[in-house]
C-alpha cells in the first residue's frame, strides 16, 4: 500500500495527453498536455473563447473529449459511466455562478452528496457540512436558502459544498467572474485559505494577483491551444510568447 | 402633499421615516387601484354597475326567488308543483340528491361509499394542512392503502360485504373515482414520459415521444369508445373486464401524454447549471433528478399541472357515452324524468356549482404550495 502511496506521490494526479475536442466542426482543444501534481495549483488564463473552461470541464467529463488521454487520479476518463462517477466523486467544482440548489437550505445542499453519493450517515454529514462551512465563515447562514444570502457567499456556500466530498482535486471555473469587487475579496481569500491546506487545484480566473500569491503555475490558453505555462513569476515578468505579452498588457492596464 | 418636509440631515444620518398616507393602507390602495385619473374612475363605476346588472337578477333567481324544500313532509311527495316562487326549484337537486351524490347505489349499501368519501376527506385534510405531522405516511396511506379499501369497500364481496357491480356506481362519487385515479397514475406516468422524451438514449426517447403524440392527437372521447366498444372485440370471449376499469386506464394514459409535455416544460426551464452542479458532485441520473431538478421543476409547472388536473376532473364526464352515470349523467337523466322535465338550468347550474367547488379548491391549495415552496428570491 504505502508502495503504491509512494508510486503515486511522484505521478502526477491529474494527466492530459494529447486531447482534442470538438464542438460540432469547431476544435476547440488542440492537443492539450498538462499534468498536475498532488497539492499543486494551477491557474488557466486567457482570452474567452479560448477554450480554457472546456479544458477543466473535461477533467470531469461535464464536456466529453473526443481524441487523447485524461488520467484522474489514477483513472482514465472513457465512457464508462463507473468511472466518470469514481471521478466525479473524487473532484470538487465551483462554478461561475455558483449553482446552488435553490430549492434546498445551505446545509441540505452541502449534505445532499455526501448522504446519497457517499453514503455517510445524516448526522454525521451534517457535522461535516458545518465544520466546512465554519471554514468559509457562513455557519449561521446553515438554515437559510440560497437566495437569501449575497453572490460571495453562495459562493463560499458552493466550496464548502464541494469539500463536503472530501474532494483530492478542485476545479474552479472563474469563480469571481460574476461577484461584486468587495465579494471578490471574501472568495479568493477562502480559496488561498484552500490552497495553504495543500489541496490540489486548478483555477480558471482572471484573478492575476490570486495567480501570483497561490499559483505554483500559470498556463496562458489562447484558440485552444496551451501558448505558455511557467511558473507565476516568471510568466507574469517575463512572458515568453507575444500573444502572452499582449494577453497580459491589456489585463493589466487598469 | 401640502406639507413639504424642508427638515434636512447631516449625509449618513437620515433617518428611515415612514411613507405618506395616500400611499398606503386603504386610502392609497383604492387611490392607486381604483381612483387614480377621471378615466380609471369612470372605468370603476361602470365595472361596479356592470356587476350589479348581472350578478343582482342571479342572486335573485337562485336565492331570494327559489324553492328548497316541498310543502308536503314525506320527501317522496315533493314534485314540481312545489315549486311556485318564480326563481330557481331546488326541490328538484333535492329530491334526486342522494342519486347525484351515490347513482344508483343500493340505498340500505350507501354507508360504504359515505365511508369512503369520509376517510378520502379525512386524508386530504391530513396532507393540505400544514400543522399536522407524517405527511410521509399520510400520502403512503391514500396512495397505497386506500385505494384498496375503496375497491372492496365499494365493490364488496367480502367481510359479508354485499357485492355492488361497478356498472350502478355513479353520480359524484364515481366522478371522484375517475378524476382521483386520473391524477394519481397520470402524474407520475407523465414525469416518467417526460424525462424519457428528454432522455439521452434514442430509442428511449422516440417511444416516450411516439406515446405521448399518439395519445395527444385523438380526442379522449375516441379514447373512451375505444376502451369500451373496440377493445372487447380484440379480447377473447368471456375475458372482458371491467367497463370502469378500462375507462380508468383510458383517462389516465390519455392524461398522462399532457402531464409529460407539462413536466417537460418545466425540465426546460431548469438552468444547465443545476444539471452540472448536480452531475459534479457526482449524484447518479435517477438522484440528481429525484432530489435536484424534479423538485424544481414540478414546483415551477404548478400551475400547468393543477389546470391538466382540472381539465382532467372535468373531462371525466365524457365517460357519459359509455354508458357510466357520473354526475352530469345522473342530473341529466334526472331531469329527462317526465315528473321533473324543465329543471334543466337547475340541474346543470348545480353541476356547474360542484364541479368549480372541487376546481377552485384544487386552485387554492396549489396557491397555498406554491407560496410554500417559494425560497427566497429568484436571481
Amino acid at each position: 500500500m504505502t508502495d503504491t502511496a509512494n508510486a503515486t506521490s511522484k505521478q502526477p494526479i491529474v494527466e492530459l495527453k494529447n486531447v482534442h475536442k470538438w464542438y460540432g466542426d469547431f476544435h476547440v482543444l488542440k492537443d492539450i498536455n498538462l499534468d498536475v501534481a498532488k497539492s499543486e495549483r494551477i491557474v488557466i488564463c486567457g482570452p474567452s473563447g479560448s477554450g480554457k473552461s472546456t479544458l477543466i470541464r473535461c477533467i470531469n467529463r461535464l464536456e466529453e473529449h473526443q481524441k487523447g488521454q485524461i488520467i484522474v487520479d489514477g483513472i482514465e476518463l472513457t465512457n464508462d459511466v463507473k468511472n466518470i462517477d469514481t471521478i466525479r466523486r473524487e473532484v470538487g467544482m465551483c462554478f461561475q455562478h455558483f449553482n446552488l440548489f435553490p430549492h434546498l437550505t445551505v446545509l441540505e445542499n452541502c449534505c445532499l452528496a455526501p448522504i446519497w453519493v457517499r453514503k455517510v450517515p445524516r448526522a454525521e454529514a451534517e457535522a461535516a457540512a458545518m465544520h466546512y462551512l465554519e471554514k468559509v465563515k457562513i455557519p449561521d447562514q446553515a438554515h437559510k436558502y440560497p437566495g437569501q444570502l449575497s453572490g460571495g457567499q453562495q459562493q463560499r456556500v458552493a466550496i464548502a459544498r464541494s469539500l463536503c466530498m472530501n474532494p483530492r482535486i478542485m476545479l474552479f471555473d472563474e469563480p469571481t467572474s460574476a461577484l461584486d469587487p468587495e465579494m471578490i475579496k471574501e472568495v479568493l481569500d477562502t480559496m488561498v485559505e484552500l490552497a495553504e491546506t495543500g489541496m490540489t487545484m486548478l483555477c480558471v480566473t482572471h484573478e492575476m494577483g490570486f495567480a501570483k500569491t497561490v499559483a505554483d503555475k500559470v498556463i496562458f490558453m489562447d484558440g485552444g491551444e496551451v501558448i505558455e505555462s511557467n511558473n507565476p513569476h516568471e510568466f507574469f515578468d517575463n512572458p515568453q510568447h507575444h500573444r502572452t505579452q499582449l494577453f497580459l498588457s491589456q489585463i493589466l492596464q487598469h | 402633499m401640502s406639507e413639504i418636509n424642508t427638515q434636512k440631515f447631516e449625509p449618513g444620518t437620515h433617518p428611515d421615516m415612514s411613507p405618506p398616507v395616500t400611499s398606503v393602507g386603504v386610502l392609497g390602495w383604492l387611490h392607486e387601484n381604483l381612483f387614480s385619473n377621471v378615466f380609471n374612475s369612470i372605468l370603476t363605476f361602470v365595472g361596479i354597475y356592470l356587476v350589479y346588472t348581472v350578478f343582482a337578477p342571479l342572486i335573485e333567481w337562485a336565492f331570494i326567488n327559489a324553492d328548497w324544500v316541498g310543502a308536503s313532509e314525506n320527501r317522496d311527495d315533493w314534485s314540481r308543483d312545489d315549486c311556485t316562487s318564480g326563481g330557481a326549484c331546488w326541490v328538484f337537486v333535492n329530491v334526486r340528491f342522494q342519486q347525484f351524490m351515490y347513482g344508483f347505489y343500493p340505498t340500505e349499501e350507501i354507508w360504504r361509499v359515505s365511508l369512503s368519501g369520509l376517510v378520502l376527506a379525512l386524508t386530504l385534510a391530513w396532507l393540505m394542512l400544514p400543522k399536522l405531522p407524517y405527511k410521509g405516511y399520510a400520502a403512503a396511506f391514500g396512495l397505497l392503502i386506500f385505494p384498496i379499501i375503496v375497491f372492496f369497500l365499494m365493490g364488496g364481496g367480502v367481510f359479508g360485504l354485499e357485492p355492488v357491480e361497478t356498472s350502478i356506481w355513479g353520480g359524484l362519487s364515481l366522478t371522484l373515482i375517475l378524476a382521483l385515479v386520473g391524477m394519481v397514475a397520470a402524474l407520475p406516468l407523465g414525469i416518467i414520459l417526460a424525462l424519457g422524451r428528454r432522455s439521452d438514449m434514442p430509442i428511449v426517447r422516440a417511444l416516450c415521444t411516439a406515446f405521448i403524440e399518439l395519445w395527444r392527437g385523438v380526442p379522449l372521447i375516441t379514447v373512451l369508445f375505444m376502451s369500451s366498444v373496440m377493445l372487447p372485440l380484440f379480447l377473447p370471449e368471456g375475458a372482458n373486464f371491467d367497463k370502469l376499469l378500462r375507462a380508468l386506464i383510458g383517462i389516465s394514459l390519455f392524461q398522462s401524454a399532457y402531464m409529460a409535455e407539462v413536466v417537460r416544460s418545466g425540465l426546460q426551464a431548469i438552468p444547465n447549471g443545476q444539471y452540472e452542479a448536480a452531475d459534479a458532485l457526482g449524484l447518479s441520473y435517477w438522484k440528481k433528478m429525484l432530489f435536484v431538478i424534479l423538485p424544481q421543476a414540478l414546483k415551477l409547472v404548478i400551475p400547468g399541472i393543477v389546470n391538466t388536473f382540472s381539465e382532467l376532473f372535468k373531462d371525466t364526464t365524457l365517460v357519459l357515452i359509455i354508458g357510466l352515470f357520473d354526475l352530469l349523467a345522473m342530473v341529466q337523466a334526472a331531469f329527462a324524468d317526465p315528473k321533473w322535465l324543465g329543471f334543466a338550468i337547475e340541474g346543470y347550474v348545480f353541476t356547474a356549482f360542484v364541479f368549480w367547488i372541487f376546481c377552485f379548491g384544487m386552485s387554492r391549495y396549489s396557491m397555498s404550495l406554491e407560496r410554500k415552496l417559494h425560497t427566497g428570491h429568484k436571481r
